[in-house]
């Protein structure tokens, strides 16, 4: 596990490596230990020192940081800032980091007491809006998606290791979903963000005949109002429309403007 | 002789989320036992108000990122119950498919990457890929096939793509099946040489007597859907999962917790196994009895070795099940959805334990009220007690702090716990 790596000759050194997580599913997490075929492989590019959810060692310096999630409280305001000061990359692993995540969903409701009494009564909770983690700490990388794709993060390490430019697509999903042949889902009635979604994951929705939700937000140039015009000559409403591009986050500055305009607390209470 | 202890673990390890083990012994008597937890929630049921039916299952899978798919069949369920669905034969076969190798891969990841290394006396499994490469390498056999089953069922193993409610958006080409169905019979010997792995492992020996709640089986070991049992005498409907979980909160918890006759509850594996041993395939009975569990069992370290018991059942289950599917021709993968007014429960035995979603909906198909109550949640109340329990065990004995901390965290991960699933 520990002969010297080189790339082209050149050595290269292992960077230490921490895995942590605010609020999340810590599913992208579990997505690096899911590819067993190459797992391995992918733990001798790299010194891990920190990660809670598989090893008890714990150790406070690291290359790289990944951090998973998104910020719901201000604890994790301190936590996120001390990664920050330990790290000298963050990535932001996943759409809670990058965007807020479906977390995001619970910042509909202007009333955030509300949204507490509906999930816990009058028991005493702590939460804030949710946060995407470049609200607070600058983040030097993105690695979108819900779940993250394994093969891409495999490709950003290798890329990080042996110090090479990281680049994402800039074009959208649709472009890949068309490279893989399938049918538009837009013909077999079903929604997709497609048209305007970064890609990457090599449509790994639509490929499973499911509308793309839009979990790794916009490709550059994305076209907001084009892709409405064609979801509604398709017979899509509004509201599905939104219910995609508000699920992850991704869209937020558009998504949000449009919930602005009618967003309420249910029950009809409104916040003065 | 040392009768005195203080142990803190702040984020415990090796478990998913974020709880604290705090003991206080002084003088051989047990001054503090406390399980904590601390998870930020992310408010899931307050989430869904007001959203169409069709995101419940997609937003409810992202509660948890090891048993999106027991979330999201879950979810369905409800979503179908409530109104009124009822799911074909082969969408029954493919889902009870999809949900046996969620339980495989759950449980492999659970026994050798979070607990073995406990009882190998190693700090994660890293070191074992070097110490114990054979050891390793089962392990990533046997989660890599139940991934790829659940890639090849579900369209993905995390946060799967092609389960909807109605059925599936695709299914998968019958030849995929076959090569599943070879490579689960070639995944035996695996099985057996973990048992054997297991056998060499000194189980501590502490028991509590427990109240066990799981589904009932009839005729076959229950994962989806049924009635509600429990080991002290209760039966419910699904319906009445309510008052079989009696929620509430606590200080110290972000999660809520459960009680049924007793102030505290166990779900999970050994739950399920004590519930329904016979139902189990005579060859995970086998295994179940050579490791010397056999119901009813008390000691909550022993889940580990039902888990084991559990994967055996599943795959032995999986050959039938794709032998039923590759015999009958198939199907539409997808029935039409006709949204109404009502509520609906959907219970599933996801790998933790038993999880119930509700949904009551408005006469557009829009959710207005939710309600989630996770296996881990139900174990919270049950871990403190056996905590506590641990402590007075132990208080007395003269055990090294690093011991009885060693113990305490053993007693957590057993019931693999999945906190910041039980907060959401």
């Amino acid at each position: 596990m520990s002969e010297p790596l080189s790339y082209l000759g050149v050595p290269l050194t292992r960077p230490k490596v921490g895995f942590f997580e605010l609020s999340s599913c810590e599913g992208c997490q579990l997505q690096i230990l899911n590819n067993e075929a190459t797992l391995l492989d992918f733990l001798n590019l790299v010194e891990i020192v920190n990660f809670r959810e598989g090893m008890t060692e714990r150790a406070d310096t690291y290359d790289i940081a990944f951090v998973e999630g998104s910020v719901t409280r201000k604890d994790e305001i301190v936590r996120l800032t001390d990664i920050r000061k330990n790290a000298k990359i963050l990535v932001a692993l996943g759409s809670c980091a990058c965007f807020g995540g479906v977390n995001r969903l619970k910042n509909r409701f202007r009333d955030l007491d509300w949204v507490k009494k509906e999930v816990y009564g009058d028991f005493p909770v702590d939460t804030m809006e949710t946060h995407p983690l470049e609200d607070f700490v600058p983040v030097d990388l993105s690695i979108f998606g819900c779940p993250i794709k394994k093969e891409e993060v495999e490709r950003i390490v290798t890329d990080l290791v042996v110090g090479k430019m990281v680049h994402h697509p800039e074009y959208p999903v649709c472009m890949e979903c068309k490279a893989n042949q399938n049918i538009c889902l837009f013909e077999l009635g079903e929604p997709c963000l497609g048209p305007v979604t970064r890609a990457g994951c090599d449509a790994w929705c639509p490929s499973n005949r499911r509308g793309c939700w839009g979990c790794r937000g916009p490709a550059e140039g994305a076209n907001l109002k084009q892709l409405k015009k064609i979801m509604h000559t398709y017979g899509f409403s509004g509201e599905t429309i939104l219910d995609r591009l508000e699920c992850f986050g991704g869209f937020a500055s558009f998504s949000d403007s449009v919930r602005s305009q009618n967003k309420k607390t249910p029950a009809g209470r409104k916040k003065s | 002789m040392k009768i005195s202890c203080e142990v803190d673990v702040h984020h415990l390890t090796r478990v998913e989320g974020h709880g604290n083990i705090k003991i206080s012994i002084k003088n051989g008597s047990v001054k503090k036992a406390q399980w904590e937890v601390v998870e930020t929630p992310r408010f899931f049921e307050a989430m869904l108000v007001g959203k169409h039916w069709e995101n419940a299952p997609y937003i409810c899978g992202r509660i948890c990122g090891i048993c999106s798919i027991g979330h999201t069949l879950a979810s369905i369920r409800a979503v179908e119950n409530g109104f009124g669905i009822i799911p074909t034969a082969q969408t029954t076969h493919l889902r009870l498919l999809l949900k046996h190798m969620e339980t495989l891969q759950s449980h492999i990841l659970h026994l050798y990457f979070l607990a073995a290394p406990d009882f190998l006396g190693v700090g994660s499994v890293l070191p074992l890929a070097k110490t114990h490469p054979d050891v390793v390498q089962r392990a990533l056999r046997l989660k890599l096939l139940a991934n790829d089953a659940c890639d090849i069922i579900g369209g993905r193993r995390l946060h799967p793509t092609r389960t909807v409610v109605g059925g599936f958006t695709m299914l998968p080409e019958k030849r995929q099946l076959e090569k599943i169905r070879q490579r689960l019979i070639s995944s035996v010997p695996d099985l057996l040489a973990s048992a054997d792995l297991f056998k060499t492992f000194d189980i501590p020996d502490f028991s509590r007597e427990t109240e066990f709640v799981s589904l009932k089986g009839d005729t076959d070991y229950p994962f989806i859907g049924g009635r509600l049992v429990s080991t002290d005498g209760v039966l419910k409907k699904e319906q009445q999962y309510r008052s079989m979980t009696n929620e509430y909160c606590k200080t110290g918890f972000t999660s809520k917790l459960s009680k049924l006759s007793r102030p505290s509850f166990a779900v999970g594996a050994l739950a399920r196994l004590n519930n329904n041993f016979p139902l189990l395939h005579p060859t995970a009975q086998e295994v179940s009895k050579s490791l010397g569990l056999v119901p009813v069992n008390h000691n909550p370290y022993m889940c580990n070795v039902a888990q084991l018991v559990e994967c055996v059942h599943v795959v032995f289950d999986s050959v039938q099940l794709i032998d039923t599917l590759l015999a009958n021709p198939w199907q539409e993968p997808r029935q039409p959805v006709q949204a109404k007014k009502g509520e609906g429960v959907g219970a599933v035995e996801v790998p933790r334990g038993i999880l119930y979603h509700y949904y009551k909906f408005d006469s557009h198909g829009k959710v207005i009220k939710a309600d989630c109550v996770i296996p881990t949640s139900q174990n919270h109340a049950n871990i403190l007690h056996d905590i506590e329990a641990l402590a007075s065990q132990y208080a007395g004995t003269g055990k090294q702090d690093r011991e009885i901390e060693l113990l305490a965290e053993m007693l957590v991960r057993a019931y693999d716990p999945c906190i910041s699933c039980s907060v959401h």
